[in-house]
C-alpha cells in the first residue's frame, strides 16, 4: 500500500505519494518552472542529482533549496519564485 | 561524531567499502547528500543487485548518514558536514572518499528551457516521482546510460521519440566486439526492448525549440537536420568525476581523476578514494575499487590485494568504454557565442570565452560563481576550450547556511 | 611596446588606476602582471568606496577618490556593478552613538553629506538589523563597486604583459623570462608583493576573510558597518574582526571582515571565519539560515601605521610606489593615481581643484 499525503505547491495542496521529491511535486502541480533565473527566464530541474541548483525553491520556508534532493513530507509548503 | 572509517559517497563504490570494512570489524560511518543510499546508478533500488547491496550494507553494522553533505575538511581528522539538523562535525582515521560522477551536461541553443534535462537526470528525476507517463522524450549525447535511461523511461510510460548518441558506429561496433558475453546480453536486450524506436548515431542537438518550455528539438544528423516534436530532451554526454572533495584535501590529479595505486590510495596519507573519481569505468569497477579500499581502510590490506587482478581487468574494460565514447570535436560547436553557459548567473559563451584561463574568466565574468559552484559550467568550458586546468576548491563544498559555517560544535538536541 | 613613459608592475585596482591615469595624460604606459587582472587583493576586497575619519590624511584620500569615482561612475560598464547605496555606520549602544553623533559633526565640517539616524530611523532603513540597536550615521555618496571589473575597465586598452619582475632599476624592468625593459617611470603597486622588489619595506600581509550568500535581493539595502570596524583596521591588534555587510547587485549579501597578521596561508582559517560570522549574526541574525555559496581570503599590504606608501622611492630615480593601502585600495586607487601622474609629470598634487 502507498502512503499518500497532501502538500502545499504555492499555496495549493495536493496529493503526493511518500517517496515524491519536492521537484516532482511542483512537476505534478502543473508547475513548470522551479525558479527565474538572473535575467528572469523560466528554469526547471536538469540533473536530477543535486549539483545543477535549477531546482531551486523555497521549502518549508528556507529559500534557495534544492527540490529534488527533498522529500516531500506532509503538509510541506512548497513555493516558486513566479509562485 | 566519529568513526575509523568514514565514507563519502553511498553509491556503488562507497557500499562496497562499507561493506568490505564493516564487514572486517571496523567502525564505519558512511555520508551522503542524497535522500536514501544507491548513488546515481541505483537510484531506486530497483534491480535486484542493488538490492542486495544495499540489504548487506544496512546488515554490515555500518552507520548511515543520508541528506548529509560535506563542505570541508576544518582540520586535519575532522570534516564539517551539513544536514537538516545543521552541522555536524566529523572525525576520522581513515577516510574513503566515492564522490562519483555527474553527467557532462554541454550547452547548445535552448538548453536552459524547463524540459531539457540530463539523460540520468531525467531518470533521477522520474525516480522520484516525476509524471513522465505519455509524455515524449528524445534521449541524446552519448554513452550506454542513454539506452539505460530510454528502456527505463519507457517503463514508466514514456514515449521515446528518438536516441541521438553522437559516437561513430565503428566506434560503437568495435566497443561491442570486444564485450564480455554477459554485456552483449545486457546491450542486446536494451536494443531489443527499444528496436521501435529510431536510434541514430553521429547525431546531437542543434537547438532546443520553446518559449517557455521545450517543445521539440531539431537534431544534426547524419542525413540532414531532423526536428523531433517533444516534451523531455534528456541529454547527457558522458561522465565528470566528482573531485572537488579530493582536491580539497590536496590529493594529486592526473588528466581530471584523482591519482590512486592498486589498493586506491590517494597522495594523501590516510584518505583513499575509489570509484567514478578514479576513472570512470562502470559499475563493476566502482565495487571493486570500493571493496579494495574498504579493506584497506579497515586495516586488511591482504584482502584488497586479492582482488587486484579483477581490478586490473575492470581497468580494461574502462579504457575502451572511454575510447568508444570519446567525444567529436564538432559538439563544441553545438555552442554558439549567445548561447548561456553559465546557468546559476546568465553568462553566455561569447564573454567567457574571450578570456584565456578559467580564473581570469570566473573572476571577470562571473561565471562558476553561483550556486553550482562551477559544476556544470566549469566541466561544459573544459570541454569547450580543451582546457584541463581545475580551480582550487574552497570550503564549502556545496552551499550551506551561514550559521552551519559558523557553528563550533554540533547542536544539541533534547 | 619599445621604451613606454611608464611601466606600472601591477594590474590590479591600483595598478590599473594609476596606468589609466597615466594614459589619460597622453603618456605611454605598459602593465605587468604575473596573474590575472584584478586577481590579487583586489579580488578579496569588498569593494566598498567609502569615506574614513581614522586621520585627515586618509580622510582627505578617500573624499577625494570617492569623488573621483562618482563622477566615472556614469562611463562604467555594468559589470562594474557600481551602487550607490551609501553606507552606514551602525551604533550598537549609547556610547557608540555619541562617537556617531562626533562623525556627523566632523564630516559635516569638512562638507560630506551624512545624516543621523536615530533606532527607528535606522530600522527603517535596515529592517533586518536586529532590534535595540541604537541607531546609526547613513552617508548616502559612498557607494560600492565590483573591482576584479574596474581594474579590467581602467586598463583598457593599455598594453598588458604577463610576466613576473624579477628586478628594476632607473628607467629599468628585468623580466623573469630575461627580458628587460627600458621605461620612463616605473610605479609599483604590486600590493603586498612590494617586498619583493624592495626588501626594507615595512609592509606586512594583513589576511581578512569573505563570504558569499546566494541571492536574498534587498535583505540589506546600504553597506552596513559597525563602529568598531575602525578599531579592527586600524588597530594593530594580531588578529581582529568586525561586522560588515554588503548588498551586491546581484542581490548576494557579501559579509566581511577579519584581520590576521603572522598567518600567510590562503586557506580558510576556520576560528576566525567563524568568529566573523557569529559577529555578522549579532547585527543580521537573519544571516544565519542563509545559504553561503563561497567563502574566500586576501591579503591586505598594511603598513605601521595604516597610510599608503604613495610617491618616488630611492634608491633608484623615477622609481615610484602606490602600495601599502590596507583595506582602502580600492577606494583611494583613483586619488593614489592623481598622486602618481602628479609626481611623475612633476606637477603638485591639489586635490581641491576637479
Amino acid at each position: 500500500m502507498v502512503t499518500r499525503f497532501e502538500v502545499t505547491v504555492n499555496g495549493r495542496p495536493i496529493q503526493v505519494e511518500a517517496g515524491t521529491t519536492a521537484a516532482a511535486a511542483l512537476a505534478l502541480a502543473g508547475v513548470e518552472a522551479c525558479r527565474l533565473s538572473v535575467r528572469g527566464e523560466p528554469r526547471a530541474p536538469v540533473c536530477g542529482m543535486g549539483i545543477c541548483f535549477e531546482c531551486r525553491a523555497s521549502i518549508n520556508g528556507v529559500a534557495q533549496t534544492r527540490s529534488c534532493q527533498v522529500l516531500c513530507r506532509p503538509g510541506m509548503p512548497i513555493s516558486t519564485d513566479a509562485g | 561524531m566519529q568513526a575509523d572509517v568514514v565514507i563519502v559517497g553511498s553509491g556503488p563504490a562507497g557500499i562496497a567499502a562499507a561493506c568490505a570494512a564493516a564487514e572486517g570489524g571496523a567502525n564505519v560511518l558512511v555520508l551522503d547528500d542524497n535522500p536514501a543510499p544507491g548513488g546515481q546508478i541505483w537510484r531506486r533500488a530497483h534491480d535486484a543487485e542493488a538490492q542486495r547491496w544495499i540489504a548487506r550494507l544496512r546488515a554490515s553494522g555500518a552507520q548511515l548518514r543520508n541528506g548529509t553533505r560535506i563542505l570541508g575538511p576544518v582540520n586535519a581528522r575532522t570534516l564539517l558536514a551539513d544536514n537538516d539538523s545543521g552541522p555536524l562535525f566529523i572525525t576520522w582515521r581513515n577516510l574513503v572518499l566515492c564522490t562519483g560522477a555527474r553527467e557532462l551536461l554541454l550547452p547548445f541553443p535552448g538548453w536552459t528551457l524547463p524540459g531539457v534535462t540530463g539523460a540520468g537526470g531525467l531518470q533521477a528525476l522520474v525516480q522520484g516521482g516525476l509524471p513522465i507517463d505519455g509524455r515524449r522524450v528524445v534521449v541524446a549525447g552519448s554513452g550506454p546510460l542513454l539506452l539505460a535511461v530510454a528502456a527505463h523511461l519507457r517503463e514508466h510510460g514514456a514515449r521515446i521519440e528518438a536516441i541521438a548518441e553522437q559516437a561513430r558506429p565503428f566506434h560503437l561496433a568495435r566497443f561491442a566486439a570486444r564485450l564480455p558475453f554477459g554485456k552483449l546480453l545486457q546491450g542486446w536486450r536494451l536494443s531489443s526492448q527499444l528496436r521501435d524506436v529510431p536510434m541514430l548515431t553521429e547525431a546531437w542537438p542543434i537547438e532546443a525549440e520553446g518559449d517557455s518550455r521545450l517543445h521539440s528539438v531539431r537534431l544534426r544528423t547524419r542525413s540532414g537536420t531532423r526536428r523531433f516534436e517533444c516534451d523531455y530532451l534528456a541529454c547527457g554526454f558522458g561522465l565528470v568525476p566528482n573531485i572537488e572533495l579530493p582536491l580539497l584535501f590536496g590529493c594529486n590529479l592526473n588528466g581530471g581523476f584523482v591519482t590512486v595505486d592498486s589498493l586506491q590510495q590517494t597522495s594523501v596519507p590516510d584518505i583513499l578514494c575509489a570509484g567514478e573519481p578514479t576513472g570512470v569505468g562502470g559499475l563493476e569497477r566502482s565495487l571493486i575499487e570500493g571493496e579494495i579500499a574498504g579493506h584497506v581502510a579497515a586495516g586488511a590490506p591482504a584482502r584488497a590485494k586479492a582482488l587486484s587482478a579483477q581490478r586490473e581487468r575492470l581497468h580494461r574494460f574502462s579504457a575502451r568504454l572511454a575510447n568508444a565514447f570519446e567525444l567529436r570535436e564538432e559538439l563544441r560547436q553545438m555552442c554558439q557565442l549567445d548561447t548561456i553557459v553559465c546557468r546559476c548567473e546568465d553568462v553566455a559563451w561569447e564573454r567567457i570565452s574571450a578570456y584565456s584561463d578559467w580564473r581570469s574568466a570566473k573572476l571577470h565574468t562571473r561565471c562558476g560563481m553561483g550556486a553550482c559552484q562551477g559544476r556544470v559550467c566549469g566541466a561544459a568550458v573544459r570541454f569547450l576550450t580543451g582546457r584541463s586546468s581545475h580551480d582550487r576548491a574552497r570550503p564549502p563544498l556545496f552551499p550551506a547556511s551561514m550559521a552551519t559555517l559558523a557553528a563550533e560544535k554540533e547542536p544539541d538536541h533534547g | 611596446m619599445s621604451h613606454p613613459d611608464a611601466v606600472v608592475i601591477g594590474a590590479g585596482i591600483v595598478g590599473a588606476a594609476c596606468a589609466w591615469m597615466l594614459s589619460r595624460e597622453g603618456l605611454s604606459v605598459t602593465v605587468i602582471d604575473e596573474g590575472v587582472i584584478g586577481g590579487g587583493a583586489t579580488a578579496a576586497g569588498m569593494g566598498h568606496l567609502v569615506v574614513m575619519d581614522d586621520s585627515e590624511a586618509e580622510f582627505t584620500l578617500t573624499r577625494h577618490s570617492r569623488d573621483l569615482w562618482l563622477t566615472l561612475a556614469p562611463e562604467l560598464p555594468e559589470d562594474c556593478e557600481f551602487r550607490q547605496c551609501g553606507t552606514i555606520w551602525v551604533a550598537a549602544d549609547e556610547e557608540e552613538l555619541a562617537a556617531v553623533h562626533r562623525k556627523h559633526a566632523w564630516y559635516g565640517e569638512r562638507g560630506v553629506r551624512t545624516e543621523m539616524l536615530d533606532a527607528r530611523a535606522l530600522a527603517e532603513a535596515e529592517p533586518h538589523l536586529r532590534p535595540g540597536l541604537a541607531g546609526g550615521l547613513l552617508v548616502p555618496d559612498d557607494a560600492v563597486i565590483y573591482a576584479p571589473c574596474a581594474a579590467r575597465w581602467l586598463l583598457g586598452r593599455v598594453a598588458f604583459r604577463a610576466g613576473s619582475v624579477s628586478r628594476i632599476g632607473s628607467g629599468l624592468v628585468v623580466l623573469e623570462d630575461g627580458e628587460t625593459i627600458d621605461c620612463g617611470a616605473v610605479i609599483c603597486a604590486t600590493g603586498c608583493a612590494a617586498i619583493r622588489l624592495f626588501p626594507d619595506l615595512q609592509l606586512r600581509p594583513r589576511k581578512g576573510h569573505l563570504a558569499i550568500t546566494d541571492r536574498y535581493p534587498g535583505f540589506v539595502r546600504h553597506q552596513l558597518v559597525e563602529l568598531g570596524y575602525l578599531k579592527s583596521a586600524h588597530g594593530t591588534a594580531a588578529e581582529s574582526v568586525a561586522f560588515n555587510a554588503q548588498p551586491r547587485a546581484t542581490g548576494q549579501v557579501l559579509v566581511g571582515s577579519s584581520r590576521q597578521f603572522e598567518n600567510d596561508s590562503s586557506e580558510i582559517d576556520w576560528p576566525i571565519l567563524r568568529r566573523m560570522l557569529n559577529r555578522a549574526f549579532d547585527f543580521l541574525p537573519a544571516l544565519r539560515s542563509m545559504s553561503v555559496i563561497r567563502t574566500w581570503t586576501g591579503f591586505r599590504a598594511a603598513t605601521p601605521d595604516g597610510l599608503p606608501l604613495i610617491g618616488p622611492y630611492g634608491p633608484h630615480e623615477n622609481v615610484l610606489l602606490a602600495t601599502g593601502h590596507e583595506g582602502l585600495g580600492i577606494t583611494t586607487s583613483l586619488g593614489t593615481a592623481e598622486l602618481i601622474a602628479a609626481a611623475v609629470l612633476g606637477k603638485t598634487w591639489l586635490p581641491a581643484s576637479k
